[in-house]
């Protein structure tokens, strides 16, 4: 589950870099880049989450 | 199509070269702060290993940087070859890596403006690769302190550094792309902190929690500092090297002119004030009295976000950005270690981390140009989207090769002991993890 989160955040990354080349009108750009920021923190929300269920093994 | 391009190279008079010198002088008791911050807030029985290491990382990190990764970065506009490698995507060209003179090869001879960029990456490289260390601390191996550093200062700290200060494509972002003046980050918020502290995220990941910090009953245990004159006085320290950095910085990347100088130093202070007067109402009304380590924390908190906002942003946005991170900065803590389970005894995930990235936000929220925003947030989906994984792949490779994380032995010892064979306060007795609960 860690893995897979840390897989979103170059996804999300990726989508910022694909606003600036694809969107050259300012407002579609700069959603297109919140929306890449969003998928970046989901990702990191899954990271953390999966840190949290390897816990217990650690321990 | 790949093409050598090199940034304009931008001359200095002599009182500005002489005053940014002066300033860079200064700037290592921001290094001396931290270590002093973070070796306080270790144990008593890891303090010499955890101060030796801040210097012996400081020294990796630093011949790192100059075998291999002040090519990479690439930051001496006026010296031969010194240039970036820059691919055409969409019609602009990505400027994404830097071709400098291998070993600092002309360095003595090229302008003065790009030596003290030199100069001042070299501090900023040492500052960034100790941040991990202080997260680390209390059960992260020093021969893995070292290579970690050496992979920040060698291989992840120079791109950050070319993209931002050295002519690359994020700094650019404002002429290729008409966003406001580009990225953004005179003091460092980003290619120091922001970067050592997502660094510091991958470590205490890889190593996992301190021992019997999180036991299968109940909350998490708390591991107190162990000693707070260390961690205040550090606090002091830290101000004096970031007030130089600061200045330095905004004369370097933003070509300040020096009648700015006051103002950046003033909303430097003015940042720090903020937060700690934030953090100490925040914990004096949550726990009844103010708490030591947690003010340092948002102090040092209001200081990182200084790095992004104070030679960009007026004063009265200085106090706010600040007291936001001074309320944000207890509650992260605690939120990391209650709710996260994420075991970080300096706090650097929380203060350089965040703290990084939101004055990297403020710079773009408080903005005036169009389009600030979106760099400053294109700047910080880099960061998360790119640094970090990179981070946690390298970190987890090199963790296969040389282990974070000391036996179980080593962390009841101590790692004084363990590892340097004698103790930081061997007069003094030393408290058994049993007096913990």
């Amino acid at each position: 589950m860690k893995y897979a989160g840390l897989l979103a955040l170059p996804a999300g990354f990726f989508l910022t870099l694909a606003a600036l080349i694809l969107y050259p009108a300012p407002a579609p750009r700069a959603v297109f880049v919140v929306c890449g920021l969003l998928v970046e923190f989901v990702g990191l929300g899954v990271a953390v989450r999966g840190h949290m269920e390897s816990r217990g093994g650690r321990l | 199509m790949i093409m050598p391009t090199s940034p304009l190279p931008v001359s200095l008079t002599e009182s500005a070269f002489a005053l940014t010198l002066a300033l860079l002088f200064l700037a290592p008791l921001a290094i001396a702060g931290v270590a002093l911050i973070n070796t306080g807030l270790g144990r008593s029985r890891s303090a010499a290993q955890a101060l030796l290491g801040n210097l012996a990382i400081l020294t990796v990190a630093v011949l790192a940087f100059a075998i291999l990764g002040a090519t990479l970065a690439g930051s001496q506009p006026g010296a031969i070859g010194a240039a970036g490698l820059t691919f055409n995507l969409a019609g602009q060209p990505w400027n994404w890596v830097g071709t400098a003179p291998f070993l600092l090869t002309g360095l003595a001879t090229s302008p003065a403006q790009a030596q003290l960029a030199v100069l001042f990456e070299f501090l900023a490289v040492a500052l960034a690769a100790m941040l991990p260390w202080g997260s680390g601390a209390d059960r992260l191996r020093l021969t893995a302190g070292l290579f970690i550093a050496g992979i920040i200062a060698a291989l992840v700290f120079p791109f950050t550094a070319h993209w931002i200060w050295g002519g690359g494509w994020l700094g650019q972002l404002g002429v290729n792309f008409g966003l406001g003046k580009g990225f953004l980050d005179p003091g460092g918020a980003a290619t120091v902190h922001a970067l050592g502290g997502l660094g510091a995220l991958a470590v205490v990941w890889i190593a996992g929690p301190r021992r019997g910090k999180f036991p299968k009953e109940g909350l998490s245990t708390a591991m107190p500092g162990h000693n707070a004159v260390y961690v205040l006085f550090g606090a002091l320290l830290a101000l004096v090297g970031w007030l130089a950095w600061n200045g330095a910085g905004s004369i370097l990347w933003l070509h300040a002119p020096l009648s700015s100088l006051p103002v950046t130093a003033l909303n430097t202070l003015l940042t720090a004030a903020g937060a700690l007067a934030a953090t100490y109402t925040v914990t004096r009304i949550r726990f009844g009295k103010p708490d030591a380590s947690l003010c340092v924390n948002g102090w040092l908190t209001g200081l990182v976000a200084s790095s992004a906002s104070a030679a960009v942003l007026n004063s009265a946005q200085s106090i706010v950005v600040g007291v936001i991170a001074g309320i944000v900065t207890p509650l992260l803590v605690e939120l990391f270690e209650l709710a996260l389970s994420i075991d970080d005894p300096s706090g650097a995930i929380t203060v350089h981390g965040a703290g990084g990235l939101w004055g990297l936000l403020a710079v773009g929220l408080f903005a005036s140009q169009p389009g600030q925003l979106v760099a400053q947030l294109v700047g910080i989906a880099t960061l998360l989207g790119l640094v970090l994984p990179l981070f946690y792949l390298l970190f987890a490779l090199l963790n296969r090769w040389v282990p974070f994380r000391v036996d179980s032995d080593g962390e009841r010892i101590g790692m004084d002991l363990h590892e340097l064979g004698g103790g930081a306060y061997p007069e003094f007795v030393i408290h058994r993890d049993e007096s913990y609960r």
